[in-house]
């Protein structure tokens, strides 16, 4: 089981926590402006590595906060979200 | 090739089994062929299979970096079915079924195949609403559900004493899927090497071998131990073989059917793909007396179980929630899966388990198989397969298709990766998946 670092409560169980998908790159600021395949690949193609990947964790059964942790896909470390490939 | 039957057996016998010939051979590795499938699972072989069988085309090699039939041929429920929601999808299981009860026959190998119905527990109204749609659509296409009362299903399931009328969730109705079956996974992988292997041996006696070979043609070859660590393309675009770690090998056509590992294989040629690899695990309990004679599906609470030959439950539940290249099980996501299951079947509190795995899969954008060409000539990928096994015949004769013809069968055609460029989604989440 994952111990996930909540900005309030320190690390804790995954179990108080709800995933709430992959942390993806920032929403263009003008969706307008990409072909069409640049807008499909942002909204279908999650980085998929052997390795970190960003994901947003919801602290669900605990203080109710939203994290964004960095998750290795192989060994399941948790770490810093800044150092995450995705 | 040597037939398997009761005469062989007998005969055999006499010489106390020494006399066997191998099912499969072990060729030297060429450095050139004219299509390499990447994977031995059962989607790789069954594609060598069809390939041969259907289009004549037998200088294939099958690469595998572990043995054959260790990945999630191996690691699976083995249930097959085609409750699907979709007009795109149903047709293509209501095929694969049906590929399945023939098999046995075609490929000459005993996978214990044994129709036997599947049974949903229903606990919510959404998802009986959900179901009862599904039923509507699925008699469009020739495939079977119907509902039944919970009298009934507690008549077919004594052992469905949880989910009474004071628990958490009640169970509302049953569903019923006649055409679901269970076979030996371990044989599927084994009998499609064996058909493969054979089909390709110049002076093979095979009854079923009907297509005209080349004189110069090797016949498909089965390479274990074999890792593929990157694709190799062409300095005119097109893909021209694989690095392996015996070496480099060479072809114009090269599939990707390696479950898990597919963006791991085709971002080496810079190909991403909209799918992402998850853990979904299982685990057996000890055998006990006939006990379960259907395949049980729970989807409000995520666990599914039937009771194989050997007497043993074997119980899926729910994947792990994030992106896993794992295969092993996650404790808190096997704990939920047994107390899931403890509240409909409260008397498998003494069951022992027996062992526990899991496997890793990919699932697309719009939880549907990508079964496909890509934006490099002559790289085909089948991915996406979440409760692949059930696919592996239709996955198989489909793929062969596409490589052969350069042309997606009209069962895959809706499965293409161009789907998402079209926003041609075939949703299948929560049919594909447990809940």
């Amino acid at each position: 089981m994952l111990l996930i670092p909540c900005p309030h409560c320190g690390l804790r169980l995954e179990t108080e926590f709800i995933l709430g998908g992959p942390a993806r790159d920032r929403r263009p600021d003008d969706p307008a402006a990409l072909d069409d395949a640049a807008w499909v690949d942002h909204l279908t193609v999650p980085p998929n590595p052997i390795g970190p990947v960003r994901e947003k964790w919801w602290h669900v059964r605990g203080c109710g906060a939203w994290t964004v942790v960095a998750r290795h896909t192989m060994t399941h470390e948790v770490g810093d979200p800044e150092r995450a490939d995705g | 090739m040597q037939r398997y039957s009761l005469l062989s057996l007998v005969r055999n016998a006499f010489s106390h089994h020494r006399n066997w010939q191998r099912a499969w051979r072990s060729p030297p590795l060429r450095d050139h062929y004219d299509v390499i499938i990447i994977g031995a699972g059962g989607h790789g072989l069954a594609t060598a299979h069809y390939l041969a069988k259907e289009h004549g085309i037998t200088n294939v090699a099958v690469l595998e970096r572990g043995w054959l039939g260790g990945g999630n041929i191996a690691r699976n429920t083995v249930t097959i079915r085609s409750n699907y929601l979709r007009d795109e999808s149903i047709p293509f299981y209501v095929k694969s079924v049906a590929l399945y009860e023939g098999l046995t026959r075609e490929l000459n190998f005993n996978l214990m195949h044994s129709k036997r119905t599947m049974v949903d527990v229903v606990q919510t109204s959404p998802k009986l609403r959900d179901l009862r749609r599904r039923m509507l659509n699925m008699a469009n296409h020739g495939s079977t559900y119907e509902p039944i009362s919970v009298e009934e299903l507690r008549r077919r399931i004594p052992a469905l004493t949880g989910g009474g009328p004071d628990s958490r969730l009640p169970i509302l109705a049953g569903m019923v899927h006649t055409d679901a079956a269970v076979c030996r996974h371990d044989a599927v992988a084994w009998g499609f090497a064996r058909s493969a292997d054979d089909m390709g041996v110049p002076e093979s006696r095979s009854l079923f071998t009907r297509t005209a070979r080349s004189a110069d043609d090797m016949g498909v070859e089965m390479h274990q131990n074999t890792p593929v660590l990157e694709l190799l393309r062409g300095e005119d675009g097109r893909i021209a073989g694989v690095r392996t770690d015996r070496g480099v090998v060479r072809a114009a056509k090269v599939a990707v059917a390696v479950s898990g590992h597919t963006t791991t294989l085709t971002e080496t040629v810079g190909l991403r793909l909209p799918v992402k690899t998850i853990n979904l695990t299982a685990f057996v309990s000890e055998p006990v007396k006939p006990l379960i004679d259907v395949i049980v599906n729970c989807p409000d609470i995520g666990v599914y179980l039937s009771q194989s030959d050997r007497g043993e439950l074997v119980i899926g539940g729910a994947n792990d929630q994030g992106q896993s290249f794992r295969r092993d099980i996650k404790q808190n996501v096997f704990e939920d899966a047994v107390v899931s299951m403890l509240e409909l079947f409260p008397a498998f509190k003494r069951l022992k388990l027996m062992r526990q795995w899991g496997g890793t899969l990919d699932i697309a954008h719009d939880a549907s198989p990508i079964v496909s060409k890509t934006s490099i000539p002559g790289l085909y990928v089948s991915a996406g397969w979440w409760g692949g096994f059930k696919a592996v015949p239709a996955g198989g004769y489909t793929l062969a298709h596409l490589i052969a013809n350069d042309e997606p069968h009209d069962l895959i055609r809706p499965f293409g990766l161009e789907r998402f460029r079209h926003l041609d989604y075939v949703l299948e989440s929560g049919t594909t998946t447990a809940r």
